[in-house]
């Protein structure tokens, strides 16, 4: 089933396509989705494997196309191939005055067909190609606008911050085929529980470590990088220089949910070493956190939701490193939906506003613009975790395993997204203030702000039913053992079945968060509009400390950007002109010729040179010998 | 059979010579012919080549003089017939690309050209250490002259430095060969395959060999012929040197050193592993500050090089048979590149990266494909240089984790390059008018890119029939280079 999927966009690619075959054929593969979904997942039936063709095969390395679908690829086909339908169809209206659609319609075809190879693989290097594949498209589309030199930048930023994860990534494929010799999903999975491999290894300088925790460590790198996690989440906010359909698709419901389905993928493997999922929990937690803070100042409409995109896959990972891999997925297909409508009824905001993205140019829009201001209200409630709506039912289940862990790092974590929370609700609520509320701060772009045509719309009702609803259908998947085989879970990492018997005030309590954000932002940017300013000045180191994102950009710039091209320029200038042409290549050229200079002189063609010269060496070899 | 497509281009000069006195289109249209003829004449040696053994297949012998033990004979292998078929699958594209660019004395230049066919595929096929000597020797002669005469402004500066640093390596290797005949008693490659040398002249030889392929590969500290060269020479010759000319000296390694010299080239694992991670590293970031175009390019060459020679010396099968095909990828994709970049020179007439920006809005086919190109050059799945980069660093995980781990830093720093060479030249606002006034690729052009591009996909969604010529010979390669021919002393020594 999968395979007509994947077929279908492979046939689409790269040709001059109108809409119509791009949509047509992504309607196709929704409907293949939810066929393929009820067969599995409501229908019960068999996990799906196939082997397509083989594709390296050298030595005893072989590695095939192949297909695993099962409870989670299922979920994750439903997400992808669902929200993508909806933004071609969005990108309808959103694009319209762009030159370039069919170039922006192959590449968002291409994404897809990219992102379904990535999920539906099985095994580590299909895994691989399709994620290397939509860093291409990523790449491609936040650079679509080619004419700004921002955007471009970012584009470059985001792949090779990418590649810096991909680094450890392919590090890591390495390790599991020198440790399984193989890289299919079922044998390593196998394998792994049993003591059939090495237990330690030798890596470079560290000496012997455990095999696990390296191979999934490695993993993890790549997966900080896809899905922007602290530390490799700079090209994120950056990556907002694209459309904005774009950044609802890869930069907020799919591709950087990659990273989040690979550690749920892996479970098997990231179960069996406590070090790696304390890793894993300890950057969650500190990138919901940091991302949350620095999402409290930004002005710019879509980078607020950026950071918050960051900060609830800090959620998602540390679900994950604390066993709790249904909630992560879960809330990946929850936060898929709200965040996508944010990012879209943002998109229509700016439309609205004629491409202006600054919202202190924004307020009042509520009444040009009542469905986008509904919509974009449904979405808020249900990112802040508003009860009975989407987040509420899948932020919360991911806060109670943590509580319910009883580790310390789960602890943490616990208490980091609690605070998270609050800032989440705080900084979504700012959004919507000054946005929609209060006074129009710019009246001439007020005037004109018009609301957007049906294609925009349409994609918005549907994505703001997912949101008011997706958190009550898919709350299934944290009960019980909804994923089956998908995941494995390690005797005694029991925080997911613990989560449903936590005391009720914990349950209760990421609610307080939410009321308490509301609050404030209600009383900084409604009542007393005047308090943020004056906050700003009094703090301003802090202020721009958090505007500028902790310096991570500048910080990054001086450690690696500018020492590589000095020592790139080092290089060639003194390495190769000076030293290696310049003593060795002409140096030497140079000396043959000073040498030929000198014996030239030496021919003097007058007899006494020479016999002078003769006198002398016989005189030398007589004294040598004698 | 060999001999024939070994000579037919010679044959094809004697045509021109001939046939095109003083007509430029008649040479064009007999080095194309002739060209084509080769190619698909060789495509026939593909047909008739039995992968599932490691001999040397149609082989000829037939005396050449006797009194120094001195034979013709050819053969290839499943390590020689890639190159063979990438020599004569890249000079028609050469030739093509030559069409208008190259204007002056057109018949000598297509003269050159095919010589320096004939002597390249001679050299990959033979098997006797003379023959092949002189071929190696012969080759210089006409590269030199496509870079003397038809080169850029600084021209004859590069044609010297390149004649200079190669034939100082051959010097070394000439003495070297003598000695193997000396110790060995013949000049035949397969008997010398198994010959027993001692370790310590193992090590002589090796060195002697080392320093002849070093130039040619080109390892770092060896490199610094090669962006002149590439900078001053025609794009035809910028082709076939990166093309092939670079994959001879990674070749000698296959042939010579490993199988003949196994013990001593795992005792200068260590060395050649430095210096590959030296040039891996050292070149990508020299390549990152380049101002122009095929200098970067060049760079990039060595840095990619740098990968190959790991992979030959993780003697293993995934990092052996990495190595070969990312040589012909890299044929391929480096040779795409120098094509391309040949396509903006005969436009714009320079190839300063400064110069250029916003060329994807007068040349959107161009940039498409030059776009495919560079993913090829970074490495993306999908594409050639993946299977060869992915095989060759596997390959070298398996024989040495912190060599594995320095080089896959390669993969970040060649997309850092890669990537804002193509921003500079293609993306940002049209400024100058010269960019403006640019037009897009014609059919010719269309053409020559048509079947790299072919290639480039082809090996990257399915490496399988390009791997299986090699499986072979590569396993008949690693059982030579772990049979121990010193003698126990020498053997405790290493």
């Amino acid at each position: 089933m999968g395979s007509i999927i994947a077929g279908l966009f492979g046939r689409y690619i790269g040709r001059a396509m109108s809409q119509a075959v791009t949509i047509g054929g992504m309607v196709i593969s929704a409907v293949l989705a939810i066929v393929v979904f009820f067969e599995i997942a409501v229908g019960d039936g068999p996990v799906i494997r196939e082997e397509i063709f083989s594709w390296i095969v050298a030595g005893d390395f072989k590695v095939h196309f192949g297909i695993l679908i099962d409870r989670m690829t299922a979920t994750m086909l439903i997400v992808v191939s669902g929200i993508s339908t909806l933004i071609h169809i969005y990108s309808i209206g959103y694009m319209a005055d762009d030159p370039h659609q069919p170039r922006f319609f192959s590449y968002l075809s291409f994404f897809t067909f990219a992102m379904l190879m990535l999920v539906t693989g099985d095994n580590f290097l299909q895994l691989f190609f399709g994620w290397e594949g939509v860093g291409l498209a990523s790449y491609l589309l936040i650079g679509f606008w080619y004419q700004k030199e921002s955007a471009c930048n970012a584009a470059m930023k985001a792949f090779l911050v990418n590649r810096v994860g991909d680094f450890g990534f392919a590090l890591g494929i390495f390790g599991i085929y020198m440790v399984f010799g193989t890289l299919d999903y079922a044998e390593v999975f196998q394998m792994a529980g049993t003591d059939q491999f090495p237990k330690t290894v030798d890596f470079i300088f560290f000496g012997a470590v455990d095999t696990i925790t390296l191979i999934c460590l490695l993993l993890f790198i790549g997966a900080m990088g896809k899905s922007a996690q602290f530390l490799l989440h700079t090209w994120l906010p950056d990556a907002m220089e694209g459309p904005t359909p774009v950044s609802a698709l890869i930069h907020a419901a799919t591709m950087v949910t990659a990273g989040v389905f690979m550690v749920c993928r892996t479970s098997p493997l990231f179960e069996l070493s406590e070090t790696a999922l304390t890793v894993v929990t300890l950057v969650g937690a500190v990138t919901a956190l940091f991302a949350a803070t620095v999402g409290l100042v930004q002005n710019d409409i879509k980078k607020v939701i950026a950071y918050s995109t960051c900060s609830q896959l800090g959620y998602m990972f540390f679900a994950a490193g604390v066993s709790a891999y249904s909630a992560a997925i879960f809330h990946l297909m929850t936060h898929a939906f709200f965040k996508a409508l944010l990012f879209l009824s943002a998109g229509a905001v700016i439309h609205a506003m004629h491409h202006e993205q600054d919202m202190r140019k924004m307020g009042g829009l509520r009444k040009k613009i009542p469905i986008t201001y509904a919509v974009m209200m449904i979405g808020t409630l249900a990112l802040t975790g508003f009860p009975y709506l989407a987040g509420f039912f899948s932020k919360d289940a991911i806060l109670e395993a943590a509580y319910a862990s009883q580790s310390t790092t789960g602890t943490i974590a616990w208490v980091m997204g609690m605070m998270a929370a609050v800032l989440t609700s705080f900084y979504s609520f700012r959004l919507v203030f000054m946005t929609f509320h209060g006074k129009p701060r710019d009246q001439h772009a007020y005037d004109h702000a018009h609301e957007a045509p049906w294609s925009i719309r349409g994609p918005l009702l549907v994505l703001a039913a997912g949101a008011l609803f997706a958190g009550w259908l898919g709350s299934p998947m944290v009960h019980g053992d909804w994923f089956q085989s998908a995941i494995m879970l390690a005797p005694g990492h029991t925080a997911m079945a613990d989560a449903h018997h936590v005391a009720l005030w914990v349950k209760w309590l990421p609610f307080g968060a939410f009321l308490i954000g509301v609050a404030l932002a209600w009383l900084l940017y409604i009542k007393l509009t005047t308090l943020p300013k004056i906050l700003a000045e009094t703090y301003l180191g802090i202020y721009k400390f958090l505007l500028n994102a902790w310096y991570f950009d500048k910080l990054y710039d001086k450690l690696f950007v500018e020492p590589a091209k000095a020592i790139g320029r080092g290089f060639w200038q003194t390495g190769d002109v000076t030293i290696i042409d310049g003593y060795g290549v002409n140096g030497i050229a140079a000396t043959c010729g000073r040498l030929a200079q000198w014996f030239k002189g030496m021919q003097t063609g007058y007899v006494y040179h020479y016999a002078f010269a003769m006198i002398i060496g016989l005189l030398v070899l007589v004294t040598v010998y004698s | 059979m060999l001999s024939l497509v070994t000579f037919l281009p010679l044959a094809g000069v004697l045509a021109i010579i001939i046939a095109a006195r003083n007509n430029a289109n008649m040479a064009r249209m007999i080095a194309l012919i002739v060209s084509l003829a080769t190619f698909f004449l060789s495509l026939s040696l593909l047909t008739g080549f039995d992968s599932t053994t490691a001999a040397f297949q149609f082989l000829e012998e037939s005396e050449w003089l006797p009194a120094y033990g001195i034979t013709y004979r050819m053969g290839v292998d499943g390590i020689s017939l890639p190159f063979v078929l990438l020599t004569t699958f890249l000079t028609p594209l050469c030739i093509l690309a030559s069409w208008e660019s190259v204007q002056k004395m057109v018949k000598e230049y297509m003269i050159a050209f095919l010589a320096l066919e004939s002597f390249v595929i001679g050299v990959f096929c033979a098997l006797d250490f003379i023959l092949f000597y002189i071929l190696w020797e012969a080759m210089l002669i006409p590269m030199f002259l496509l870079i003397g005469v038809w080169g850029g402004p600084n021209r004859v500066y590069a044609a010297m430095k390149f004649f200079l640093y190669t034939l100082a390596g051959s010097v070394l290797m000439l003495v070297a060969i003598i000695a193997m005949k000396y110790v060995g008693g013949t000049f035949s490659i397969p008997d010398l395959m198994n010959a027993p040398f001692g370790f310590n002249l193992q090590v002589w030889l090796f060195l002697g060999f080392f320093v002849s392929f070093a130039v040619k590969v080109p390892m770092w500290p060896f490199h610094t012929w090669l962006p002149d060269a590439h900078v001053e020479a025609p794009t035809g010759g910028s082709v076939i040197l990166a093309g092939v000319l670079l994959k001879m000296g990674a070749y000698g390694f296959l042939r010579f050193s490993i199988p003949m010299l196994p013990d001593a080239s795992r005792y200068f694992v260590p060395m050649i592993f430095g210096l590959s991670l030296v040039a891996i590293v050292y070149t990508a970031l020299v390549a990152l500050m380049q101002k122009d175009l095929k200098k970067l390019i060049a760079y990039s060459s060595v840095s990619h090089m740098g990968f190959v020679t790991i992979g030959l010396f993780s003697f293993n099968q995934q990092g052996l048979e990495g190595g070969i095909l990312q040589m012909i990828n890299h044929g391929i994709v480096a040779g795409g590149l120098f094509l391309l970049v040949g396509v903006i020179y005969d436009r714009m007439h320079t190839r300063e990266i400064a110069r250029f920006g916003g060329v994807v809005n007068v040349m959107p086919v161009y940039a498409v494909i030059f776009m495919l190109f560079t993913m090829a050059a970074v490495g993306l799945p999908g594409t050639n240089g993946f299977v060869g980069e992915f095989l060759i660093l596997l390959g070298a995980f398996l024989a040495n984790k912190g060599v594995a781990i320095v080089a896959t830093t390669g993969l970040v720093l060649g997309a850092a390059y890669m990537l804002w060479l193509y921003k500079k030249v293609f993306f940002g606002l049209m400024e100058s008018e010269e960019v403006k006034a640019l037009k897009d690729m014609n059919r010719r052009e269309l053409a020559i890119f048509a079947p790299l591009i072919i290639l480039v996909l082809w090996i990257g969604f399915y490496p399988g029939p390009f791997l299986e010529i090699m499986h072979s010979s590569v396993e008949q390669l690693l059982v030579q280079s772990n049979t121990i021919k010193a003698g126990i002393a020498s053997v405790a020594m290493y």
